[in-house]
């Protein structure tokens, strides 16, 4: 019988390998999904792993939509460090998006090309309140952050779709749900012409960088995480953890409005309801499965934005729903979680 | 009057979702673990409940695939979160993640697909006294199968041995297991069992409460539910009550939509995740209480030996 045996110390490789152990489990079982459905699973596969690669525009669009889900991610690995459980980074998304939005739209002709850095302190200044909403309840009130930044989603949700409905509807819209396309001022420079990459791109790979220094390269880092860790040390260290808690859920809420902000002033463009698109969430994911270090969420950022092109081409080339993408997404944690057994844990067989 | 017999009766049904996923979510955090993935539990049992009377025709099936479903993965969060020690609230989100994209996956073909009007229940004499019988007894059987549910939880818990040993080892697994209760499968059982009355909360939503299937349909119910049994410190009574409670703000919305109150409608839909948080925030105010009432070991993994 199989037995699981604590390791003395936590397995650095297995820190390592059980992310690419969960991926292969996770693709394993997207292959027998493949072939239950009656579909190819090469092809399958190739919607996932091939085609998001394949051409320099595919490419371009990967890290469109690899972007927010990196920026979202990092502000939720200050968060999950330091044992803050952050789970409506999606609220904070669609706050900022507003508060984006709104700064957009006050734009006009004349606007200077600078706009667009209003339009971004815009949304990460949105985001940093929402979040500053679930801070502060659980600072005074001792509310469940886990819950009231969930119910907050739903809150935002209903925020911009009042504002869409309502005051900021687009009056020349044809009565659809959504605002003016933003002026041109407003919109987020690209990188190069051809391809929808944005310097969002380069704000998203500078955060991972800073994130970096953070974390390993200052005492401020430090103190934010030994509370996640070790609450007692750090009480005894006279670390603060209400300021943890203000740093994580502060910082967080700037990442996730910057996300917004890049999105709505970026390949959006205007603001509709369907500006939410489930990054907030996938970026739960993306953190974990990067071992909530900025490197790994670089690359964990990438993958699940093939998850989500993956899921897209499916619909469109395979005829399979695209909600695939949030069945892969959920097995692919799934699996982690399990896999990471192995980086305390040893297997060992038990003789009868 | 009418109308306020008729939002009575919309109250207790709308409250019914709510009470039956709460006292599941009960008896999980009784026995020590938070289940997170109520919200993808309760999606995924809806879809299984909506095809299930699709395809029979009988809710009596519909409420068991829903029971089973819920039960099975809460069983797949239980071997993972018990055996294997993952984090409860990663694997609980894990679990609401899949739920969500697997029952839209699998819920895609019967978006458009009704279900036959079914006949009301209504109590003998009873139902037919004015007002007070179209507000309390022409409910679905399964709206006081959820009184009798918390009536036989009260009972289970504070009045029968097992109750007292599945009580024992949320509070202190290191004393249960020294005992020799084998505290790993209590939990797994309980979490199996609240499971299972989640499952059933989403099959009840899908198959009678708005009798069709919509992707997200749960609409953060299943959280709402998580904060009820913080709401009622853990107490099943509570529980009921709340979920009565936050039946009738869900119902409200609708009441003043329809009377034409001028507030614009999404405020009205935000009005349940509002009052969850506001409530969320009274109640958890005061640490100390929240402490003596919560179950000690409530999210803290237990290895034996």
């Amino acid at each position: 019988m199989l037995r699981l045996e604590a390791r003395p110390q936590p397995s650095r490789a297995w820190t390592y390998a059980s992310p690419l152990l969960a991926i292969a489990i996770t693709v394993l079982l997207g292959v027998l999904l493949f072939m239950a459905l009656g579909k190819d699973p090469v092809r399958g596969l190739q919607m996932f792993f091939w085609e998001p690669i394949k051409t320099k525009y595919a490419l371009g669009e990967l890290m469109v939509k690899a972007t927010p889900l990196l920026l979202i991610a990092l502000g939720l690995a200050v968060c999950f460090r330091s044992n803050v459980w952050n789970i409506g980074a999606e609220g904070q998304f669609i706050i900022g998006a507003v508060c984006a939005g709104g700064v957009a739209l006050l734009a006009d002709k004349e606007s200077g090309r600078w706009m667009w850095l209003a339009v971004v302190a815009a949304g990460m200044l949105g985001g940093m309140a929402w979040a500053g909403l679930t801070a502060v309840l659980r600072d005074r009130f001792n509310a469940s952050e886990i819950l009231v930044s969930l119910m907050l989603v739903y809150v935002a949700d209903m925020v911009l779709s009042y504002l869409v409905y309502g005051p900021w509807k687009d009056p020349a819209g044809f009565n659809f749900p959504q605002s003016k396309t933003f002026e041109a001022a407003t919109q987020i420079p690209r990188l190069m012409s051809g391809s929808r990459v944005s310097v969002g791109l380069l704000l998203a790979l500078a955060a991972a960088a800073a994130l970096w220094v953070f974390l390993f390269r200052t005492r401020a880092g430090f103190a934010q995480q030994v509370g996640g860790l070790a609450p007692a040390a750090a009480r005894y260290a006279g670390f603060s953890s209400r300021r943890a808690l203000w740093t994580a859920l502060l910082v967080s809420g700037a990442a996730a409005g910057l996300a917004g902000a890049l999105e709505v002033a970026g390949p959006i463009g205007q603001l509709t309801p369907y500006v939410p698109a489930g990054y907030g969430f996938a970026a739960i994911i993306v953190a974990f499965v990067g071992r909530l270090h900025p490197a790994g969420m670089v690359l964990s950022a990438i993958l699940m934005s093939m998850f989500y092109i993956g899921g897209e081409l499916a619909q469109s080339r395979l005829g399979l729903p695209k909600s695939i993408t949030g069945v892969f997404q959920g097995l692919l944690l799934f699996c982690l979680l399990a896999c990471d057994t192995l980086v305390t844990y040893r297997l060992r067989l038990r003789k009868a | 009057m009418e109308a306020y017999a008729l939002l009575l009766a919309a109250t207790l049904n709308a409250g019914t979702v709510l009470a039956l996923a709460a006292l599941g979510l009960l008896i999980n955090e009784k026995a020590g673990v938070v289940n997170l993935g109520a919200e993808g539990l309760m999606l995924c049992a809806a879809i299984a409940g909506f095809v299930a009377v699709v395809h029979t025709g009988s809710d009596l099936l519909g409420f068991a695939a829903g029971m089973g479903a819920g039960a099975l993965l809460a069983a797949l969060f239980g071997v993972l979160v018990i055996w294997l020690g993952t984090n409860q609230y990663a694997t609980g989100l894990a679990l609401s993640l899949f739920g969500v994209g697997f029952s839209a996956f699998v819920g895609i073909k019967y978006v458009q697909e009704k279900l036959p009007p079914r006949p009301q229940f209504s109590w003998p004499v009873l139902g037919d006294i004015p007002l007070l019988g179209p507000a309390l007894f022409k409910q679905h059987p399964l709206v006081y199968g959820a009184m009798l549910i918390a009536a036989a939880l009260i009972w289970f818990l504070y009045k029968s041995r097992t109750g007292l040993v599945l009580r024992a080892v949320g509070e202190s697994p290191a004393s249960a297991h020294a005992l020799g209760y084998p505290v790993r499968l209590i939990r797994l059982a309980a979490v199996v069992a609240g499971g299972a009355l989640c499952g059933l909360a989403g099959a009840y939503l899908s198959v009678i409460y708005t009798p069709l299937w919509v992707e997200g349909m749960v609409a953060g119910k299943g959280w709402i539910a998580l904060a009820l049994t913080t709401f009622a410190t853990w107490r099943p009574a509570r529980v009921l009550l709340g979920a009565y409670l936050f039946g009738g703000v869900t119902m409200l919305q609708f009441h003043l939509q329809g009377a034409g109150v001028d507030v614009p409608s999404q405020m009205l839909t935000a009005l349940p995740y509002v009052a969850t948080i506001v409530v969320l925030a009274l109640i958890s105010r005061n640490p100390t209480w929240i402490r003596v009432n919560m179950p000690a070991s409530l999210g803290k993994p237990f290895h034996p030996g």
